[in-house]
């Protein structure tokens, strides 16, 4: 049983770094292309939201080439500070934040849309930078919207599979998350350890959701 | 006191405006009468430097603001001028305190709900608002709106007042106290004051010195023509 405890905290810990990178970087991608204009907007547009429709073994696929010995990414890091993330949970933790950044950039994207930039501009007027005004203006009217969407990048981190077990396998204890203990111990026919993992799974995920859904636009008022 | 000759083409699609706009004015009360579309925001947005014009320059009680050839353009910011937007832009996040004293707190963070302020307590009570210091803009009727955004560009003590259209969104009873309230408030701070407007009414109440814009640009006005047309009520 204790492998049904290990895996929870090895899934939050690597959910929640991912959603934590996957939140800074949505966040940042998603203010840049709602207030840019710049071309080639909509190409990088729908390549920040490939993650989202691409089968996660061909991201998993993608990722092992740009991160293994051999990737170009991978080949400098291992020569450089002799890091391999191949086969390691902060691999894991790349494989989901890929996954879920999409989840964070298009409901931020439009939040920040959303924004009257006006508001933007009263506050410059008033002496405030353009920094300031971000926080203070910019960032707390999207906040809404962009919390629901992190919440849902946390359910799909805590879900990932394919891209997760192609980048860094399922080694027990070290990368092996909920979601491929689960596959394990059906494979291996451990029926009662299966079942705990799938009871606690869908109870953290109903748990997010149920936030997320509180949190989205449009179901309390802003003003 | 207020100098200005700038130039700007925008397109849209294949639509072009052109803003050609030049003026002087000694005055302390200067009024920009026109139609909508005529590019009176436009102009007004330049003077703030939310607009950066493509050619020409803009002084303002011998201050420089911009000068194309000069390679001058402060940033709106560095302006130190009080805007007051046509629907007000009031933060609808922050309490009417919190707008009040938007400016007087520099830095990542709002003003908090409780801080106090003096000179931010002194336009809430000279504008009759300290009652619902606590409440959103959301809250508030329209004129209560538009003394929190006069009283928000006060508090910072800004070199110049703008005012774009500042008693359009008001009914018409509503728009006489307005009137009477800024009037009074003009007559108790000197302050220099560019308002544009394309109702004849404020032309005849606030302008010393009148120019009209027509398809971007400005001719000097008589003052004499939109005091005649006065009386009618409404």
């Amino acid at each position: 049983m204790d492998t049904v405890w290990v895996a929870l905290a090895l899934s939050l810990k690597v959910a929640g770094l991912a959603t934590l990178l996957a939140a800074l970087l949505g966040v940042a991608t998603g203010f840049v292309l709602a207030r840019g204009r710049f071309p080639g907007r909509d190409v990088l547009d729908t390549l920040l939201t490939l993650p989202m429709v691409l089968p996660p073994t061909v991201l998993g696929y993608y990722l092992l080439v740009l991160l293994g010995r051999q990737g170009a990414l991978g080949g400098w890091l291992q020569a450089q500070w002799g890091i391999n993330l191949i086969f390691s949970w902060q691999g894991a933790v790349i494989a989901a934040a890929v996954v879920a950044f999409p989840l964070v950039f298009k409901p931020a994207r439009a939040a920040f849309e959303a924004v009257d930039g006006q508001l933007e501009q009263a506050a410059q007027v008033l002496g405030i930078s353009r920094l300031a005004v971000f926080f203070r203006i910019t960032l707390p009217l999207a906040w809404r919207g962009i919390l629901a969407g992190i919440l849902l990048a946390f359910a799909r981190a805590l879900g990932e599979f394919g891209a997760t077990l192609m980048v860094a396998g399922s080694i027990p204890g070290k990368t092996q998350t909920l979601s491929i203990a689960v596959y394990e111990a059906v494979q291996a026919g451990q029926d009662d350890v299966a079942n705990l993992l799938v009871a606690v799974i869908s109870a953290v995920c109903i748990t997010v959701l149920l936030a997320a859904g509180y949190l989205a636009p449009g179901r309390v008022a802003q003003r | 006191m207020l100098d200005i000759a700038i130039q700007k083409t925008l397109r849209t699609g294949k639509r072009s405006f052109q803003l050609n706009v030049q003026l002087q004015s000694a005055s302390q009360h200067t009024v920009l009468f026109g139609q909508s579309g005529a590019g009176k925001s436009l102009t007004l947005k330049a003077i703030a430097g939310l607009m950066t014009p493509d050619s020409g320059h803009i002084r303002l009680g011998g201050r420089l603001l911009f000068s194309q050839p000069g390679g001058v353009n402060l940033a709106p910011q560095a302006r130190q001028l009080g805007y007051l937007f046509q629907d007000y832009a009031l933060f609808p996040h922050l309490t009417v305190r919190q707008n009040v004293a938007f400016g007087l707190v520099r830095g990542w963070l709002n003003p908090r709900t409780s801080a106090q302020h003096d000179e931010v307590e002194h336009w809430l009570r000279s504008f009759g608002l300290a009652a619902m210091a606590q409440q959103r803009p959301g809250e508030l009727s329209g004129g209560q709106r538009q003394r929190v955004a006069l009283a928000r560009a006060l508090v910072a003590k800004p070199r110049a007042l703008l005012l774009d259209e500042p008693f359009a969104a008001l009914d018409p009873a509503l728009r006489h106290d307005m009137r009477q309230t800024l009037l009074a408030l003009l007559a108790q701070v000197q302050i220099p004051l560019l308002l544009i407007t394309h109702d004849e009414q404020d032309v005849a109440l606030f302008g010393q010195q009148v120019f009209e814009l027509r398809d971007g640009q400005a001719h000097a006005a008589n003052l004499a023509t939109f005091t005649e047309a006065t009386p009618r009520h409404d």
